[in-house]
């Protein structure tokens, strides 16, 4: 397992991949926190990353879904996979050797946004007159959130062969677990049947835990999550042996 | 036995592509599959090193059950699919680097067993290059190191020397003759003299069923009671003369004072020298036209329709 996890790691590093990404991310999240007008930290005149965390999720939508495309799709168009499967190690060592890789890669991108908790912890009147519990209740779920989108990237790339497809298809099921499910619960004429709905979507729990309370019901959600879909990769992948 | 194979199957839905096929491949042996393209060669290769599982029936590679103990027997087999199928971003080295990690080759044995590899395939010089770079010749000598690198006791090459030029073909030949030294190789083609060249048995499959089993010689002197062989004369002599001769069945000149007989194996020779004293002419060459591989599989692959 770790031999792929570090292959993967390697290959992210060199290809642009990796970088477009984690600039991208520090670029946005550090726009809309210090300079888009209207919404940024001094306009607010709070001192929280708030703001951050309500933006994250969706550009994560977009470059997690960016970083798995390849992982199995590619190595499905090369016929790589081929390699992989008669070699001496399990599927499910590939598996959970890429989704690390891919978290690993998110985590990397998400690290130097603390840069932002340090600046405005020593802006605060007075100094470290900021919600730390929230805040690292807020990280936390944001790198849970993310790796549940990169097993959503696993399995999207699990099904073809063709990196735009996997990333579309990425994007599209990542949208409907956060976004789509999370609105259900704000329509009236669903009412309850739509808050229940709610509470299937990640942005329920990623709500809950960014209000800086880590409930294990959550927790267990958000590994759940994981687990199904990178159960359902191995599904796909081991297809070719129907 | 290095491989034993018994009534192996694999079905798409109503097509059998693998027909219960059985056969064993003894230790040390260089073993040639033969077939037409979709006969089953890759299928088969692909259910003994557990890409895909057979419908029904299964077999050992060096006593380890390939259906039950997959993992196993991965570990000594070395692979290498058809089209070769390569990393191209990965620099020659790294990527046999990997491919030994995943072989479960640990820390320092790791750029042994890669160097190991380089000196057997002869890639030394290119092993800074991104595999990309290579030329096609170089890439198949990748995917050998590739399936060389855990040392495994038994190769799987399928289709080897596919789409190299002449000069890479023969190179390709020596590596895997000098490496069928120490190690039972089955190997795929649809190439005679390839097999000619480096096999000391051959399997021909037809339509998911094998239809030959034995070393080149027997095939090559089994099949039918004729014998073909080509003689020189010294001086002219007429077509008719010739097929006069007992057991002569057909004459074909080739040029000149050179003939193709076919006739009764048995007498055919004794023959020709007896009408050569007879008519005082020298007999300048006498040579035995063997039924060459490509014949002997263009009859079978073709008879299995009627049957």
């Amino acid at each position: 397992m770790w031999v792929i996890f570090k292959k993967e790691i390697r290959s992210f590093l060199g290809s642009f991949i990796a970088y477009i990404v984690i600039g991208v991310f520090l670029l946005l999240t550090g726009l809309f926190l210090w300079m888009i007008k209207g919404n940024n930290i001094f306009d607010l005149g709070v001192a929280s990353l708030q703001v951050m965390f309500e933006i994250a999720p969706f550009i994560l939508i977009f470059l997690v879904s960016a970083i798995t495309m390849r992982s199995i799709s590619e190595e499905k168009r090369l016929g790589t996979l081929e390699i992989l499967t008669t070699k001496p190690i399990h599927d499910v060592q590939i598996i959970v050797g890429k989704f690390l890789a891919s978290v690993t890669l998110i985590l990397i991108a998400i690290i130097p946004t603390l840069f932002y908790y340090y600046a405005i912890y020593h802006l605060a009147s007075p100094v470290g007159n900021i919600d730390t519990g929230a805040t690292m209740g807020s990280y936390i779920g944001l790198i849970l959130l993310a790796a549940c989108y990169a097993s959503i990237g696993m399995f999207s790339s699990s099904l073809t062969d063709n990196q735009i497809v996997a990333l579309i298809t990425s994007m599209l099921l990542n949208f409907f677990f956060f976004g789509v499910l999370g609105m259900l619960g704000d329509i009236s004429w669903l009412s309850n049947i739509g808050k229940s709905l709610e509470w299937f979507g990640l942005e329920f729990h990623y709500d809950s835990i960014s209000r800086g309370v880590i409930d294990t019901r959550d927790v267990i959600y958000f590994f759940g999550f994981i687990f199904v879909f990178l159960g359902l990769t191995k599904i796909v992948f081991e297809s070719r042996k129907w | 036995m290095s491989i034993i194979v018994n009534n192996l199957t694999k079905v798409y839905g109503k097509q059998f592509a693998v027909n219960h096929v059985s056969f064993e491949i003894g230790t040390g042996e260089i073993v040639g599959f033969l077939g037409p393209n979709g006969a089953g060669k890759s299928t088969t290769m692909k259910m003994i090193t557990g890409y895909i599982p057979p419908t029904e029936g299964g077999g050992t590679v060096c006593g380890i059950d390939f259906v039950e103990e997959s993992i196993e027997v991965r570990k000594i087999i070395g692979y290498l699919p058809e089209h070769n199928p390569l990393y191209l971003d990965m620099y020659v080295k790294e990527y046999l680097a990997f491919m030994a990690g995943l072989a479960g080759i640990k820390g320092s044995q790791i750029s042994k067993s890669v160097d190991l590899a380089l000196d057997l395939t002869n890639l030394h010089p290119e092993k800074q290059k991104k595999i990309g770079q290579l030329s096609k010749g170089y890439r198949q000598r990748v995917g050998l190191a590739q399936a060389l690198i855990h040392n495994p006791k038994v190769l799987i090459l399928d289709e080897p020397t596919s789409g190299l030029d002449p000069n890479q073909v023969i190179e390709m030949r020596n590596v895997i003759t000098q490496l069928g030294k120490d190690k039972t190789v089955l190997l795929s083609t649809h190439i005679m003299q390839e097999v000619e060249a480096m096999c000391s048995k051959v399997m021909i499959i037809n339509q998911g069923n094998i239809i030959a089993n034995d070393t080149i010689e027997i095939l090559q002197n089994s099949g039918n009671d004729t014998l073909t062989v080509i003689v020189e004369f010294g001086a002219p002599c007429s077509k008719s003369d010739l097929t006069k001769i007992e057991g002569v069945q057909s004459v074909e000149n080739i040029s000149g004072n050179r003939w193709r007989i076919n006739g009764k194996s048995s007498h055919i020779r004794q023959h020709l020298s007896q009408f050569a004293m007879n008519k005082n002419i020298e007999i300048l060459e006498l040579t035995s036209d063997k039924n060459s591989l490509e014949d002997i599989f263009r009859n079978l692959t073709n008879h299995v329709g009627h049957i």
